[in-house]
């Protein structure tokens, strides 16, 4: 099955579930019970499952353009993570829960999704932790449209954990969230930018603006081009892979909310304009996971330990496209 | 948007190019010390340029009989990354063998082929381009040089430019010239000519920069007699094929490698003396992780040029981030090696990174200037 074979009706699917009504009742609290069914039934949920356990057997490389397609939607449901789960309980032999699930590391804080999911697979760090979610074991930290949550678990099944643990994978996914919704922004913004009128004659004819939207388009390349680093692999990244991707992503994220903002004027800060389901999403998922900096202190370690490279030896280990 | 910016992986043949050519570098470039090599690009070294055209890396995508290797824009991705990773001295071939070799053989005669290329693939002639004048900046277009066409055939040219890397030491300029109209008519009546700089009525004068280097010069002319078949391509059609010059100065990996010397070298230095600094490890990360993204963009563009393509608005990317990030690295060094003030720098550290720091502005200026370069961005998202 090629690429497009599978991620076109995918795209379909989505703008059937996700459109941004969609996105806006689902984080106003609304659930996303039609949304998860719709996903559910598609069979995608199991495209990184290999084929002998039932799965489609496909690797994170080719799926990273859908990963991407999720975060050009903000669809509100951990569909990545899960996808990214099963495959990590099917290979250790666990029968794989039917809800959402969320891919939590460390102490579990500001979960991306946590407030819809049905359980969560936890890197303690030592263990990795298969556990259910009800109301009394998570909680939101108020934020508007959020749907992030901490989360104090109880009453799991342990499951042999990855030797890097899931927090490169975590990060990795966020990065290709945040290249598909820079990737949308980047959209909007130019199309705003034709159609508002200013001083007699479209926004987008005023250089200033042109060089606004050429680096949004810059940062854009960058933040997808990374994501694509770390997504190229079967299923989970090196840490020092994932280091790059998040690091790079998470700092274009900044600049791209903050472009498309200005690009859009003030109307960009209100409720009712789409701008924000997207640019609210890029802070979340720029913090989520490990920030830039965070990423680039654990890959200037890999860098520094590696005495034998030059930089431009170093950087060809990091991508390995299938 | 730039749906072509995806994923690629350099072909194992390409690869393949790597030992050998280290072999060959390995004693030429170790032996000097990091401030030279921290010149990259900027280092002529004619002997090299030599050693390198008759182990076969030059002319890498040019036709055999024309004494080239007949191979592609991988190739050349991987030949180009080796040398500028270690800061070989390549300018002596490296317009020749980036830009001119390709004008030549995409828009010169049979006989200019012939007599141009083989010699340009042993290593043994070397061009400047001549696109920038005096006032000009980044008007291209602006282009004041007038060739009048003389009786009994061939030109004779008067004007002068400017900010022409490496003439001095250079044996052909490959210019853009007024061969009719004014300079009101912009893009029309532009043409390519072929210039011997032994010609009589050549002057070249280089410019002392900064650093006290002088990769620039200013070149006049005063009444150059030039053959007919200076002209290169169609008289009057220069704009058309220098914009497709420009893409392939605009995409290689020289716009990410410009400050690589420094940064491997500052980086041998916080491993020796403070490996556990956290704002130092996360700036060597932040740069590593910035480079290798850039790489796989540069990457990118290569593949395009590979399948034929002029890929003009992914160059212009490319080499504004890369640029951007090139010129950013001595500054964070600068700023991460003063956090400690108490600790000794190695002079040739300190050396390599004031002449980053002093010569970096030319990164975003030589091949289009980061406002031009956006402005081709602009175009590329429908807003020209």
């Amino acid at each position: 099955m090629d690429d497009a074979e599978f991620l076109d009706p995918f795209a379909r699917l989505l703008d059937g579930v996700s459109s941004p009504a969609q996105v806006r009742a689902a984080q106003g609290g609304a659930g996303i019970s039609a949304l998860w069914s719709a996903i559910s039934e598609s069979g995608f949920l199991d495209a990184l499952v290999p084929e002998e356990a039932g799965g489609v057997g496909l690797t994170l490389r080719a799926v990273g353009s859908l990963v991407e397609g999720l975060g050009a939607r903000a669809t509100p449901a951990p569909v990545a993570e899960t996808m990214v789960a099963r495959a990590l309980l099917a290979e250790a032999g666990v029968a794989t829960p039917a809800g959402p699930i969320v891919l939590a590391t460390g102490s579990a804080s500001r979960v991306p999704l946590a407030m819809v999911a049905e359980h969560v697979l936890l890197d303690t760090g030592r263990a990795l932790l298969l556990c259910r979610l009800d109301e009394g074991n998570r909680r939101s930290a108020g934020v508007p449209g959020s749907l992030a949550a901490d989360l104090a678990v109880s009453g799991w099944q342990t499951i042999e954990r990855p030797a890097d643990g899931l927090r490169p994978i975590a990060a990795v996914l966020r990065a290709a969230q945040i290249a598909g919704a820079a990737s949308r922004l980047l959209d909007m913004t130019v199309a705003y930018a034709n159609e508002r009128s200013q001083f007699g004659k479209p926004i987008g004819k005023q250089q200033a603006i042109q060089q606004q939207l050429s680096v949004m388009a810059e940062k854009m390349v960058m933040a997808r081009m990374a994501a694509r680093i770390g997504t190229g692999y079967a299923l989970l990244p090196t840490p020092a892979a994932a280091a790059t991707a998040k690091s790079v992503a998470s700092a274009a994220a900044v600049d791209i909310a903050a472009i498309a903002h200005a690009v859009h004027g003030a109307i960009g800060i209100s409720e009712e304009h789409d701008l924000q389901l997207f640019t609210r999403s890029l802070h979340e998922w720029r913090a989520a996971d490990g920030s830039e900096s965070y990423w680039s202190a654990i890959l200037g370690r890999a860098r520094l330990a590696d005495e034998a490279s030059t930089s431009a030896d170093f950087i060809r280990t990091l991508s390995s496209p299938a | 948007m730039f749906d072509s910016f995806t994923l690629r992986a350099l072909p194992p043949e390409d690869e393949a190019l790597r030992e050998p050519l280290r072999a060959l570098i390995a004693e030429r470039v170790a032996a000097q010390p990091i401030d030279r090599r921290a010149r990259s690009w900027m280092g002529f070294d004619a002997d090299l340029s030599r050693a390198l055209g008759a182990a076969g890396y030059l002319g890498l995508t040019l036709p055999k009989r024309y004494g080239g290797q007949e191979r592609g824009a991988y190739a050349r991705f991987v030949v180009s990354e080796e040398l500028l990773s270690v800061g070989a001295p390549v300018a002596a071939h490296w317009i020749a063998d980036r830009q001119s070799a390709q004008l030549i053989l995409h828009f010169g005669t049979e006989a200019q082929r012939q007599d141009y290329l083989p010699r340009i693939c042993r290593g043994e002639i070397y061009f400047c381009i001549g696109m920038s004048e005096p006032g000009s900046g980044s008007d291209l277009a602006s282009v004041r040089t007038r060739a009048e066409p003389v009786e009994g055939g061939g030109w004779r040219l008067n004007g002068q430019k400017i900010w022409t890397t490496f003439a001095h030491h250079d044996d052909y300029m490959i210019a853009l010239v007024r061969t009719s109209g004014i300079s009101a008519d912009r893009h029309q009546g532009l043409s390519q000519l072929i210039i011997d700089l032994k010609t009589p009525g050549v002057t070249v004068r280089p410019i002392v920069d900064l650093t006290g280097d002088a990769h620039f010069t200013e070149v006049f002319f005063e009444d150059v007699h030039l053959p007919p078949d200076a002209l290169i391509g169609e008289e009057g059609a220069g704009w058309a094929q220098v914009t497709a010059e420009l893409a392939f100065e605009r995409s290689g990996p020289e716009r990410i490698y410009s400050s690589i010397v420094l940064l491997d070298a500052w980086i041998a230095h916080i491993r020796a003396h403070r490996p556990d600094d956290e704002a130092s490890l996360a700036l060597a990360g932040r740069l590593t992780a910035e480079l290798a993204v850039l790489r796989a963009m540069s990457l990118a563009v290569t593949a395009r040029l590979a399948e034929g393509e002029s890929p003009v608005i992914e160059a212009s990317l490319v080499k504004d981030i890369g640029t951007g990030f090139e010129q950013s690295i001595p500054a964070l060094i600068a700023d991460d090696l003063g956090r400690h003030p108490d600790q000794p720098v190695a002079p040739e550290l300190v050396r390599a990174l004031a002449f980053a720091t002093q010569i970096a502005p030319s990164y975003s200026l030589r091949g289009g200037t980061r406002e031009i370069l956006r402005g081709i961005i602009a175009r590329g998202l429908g807003l020209r």
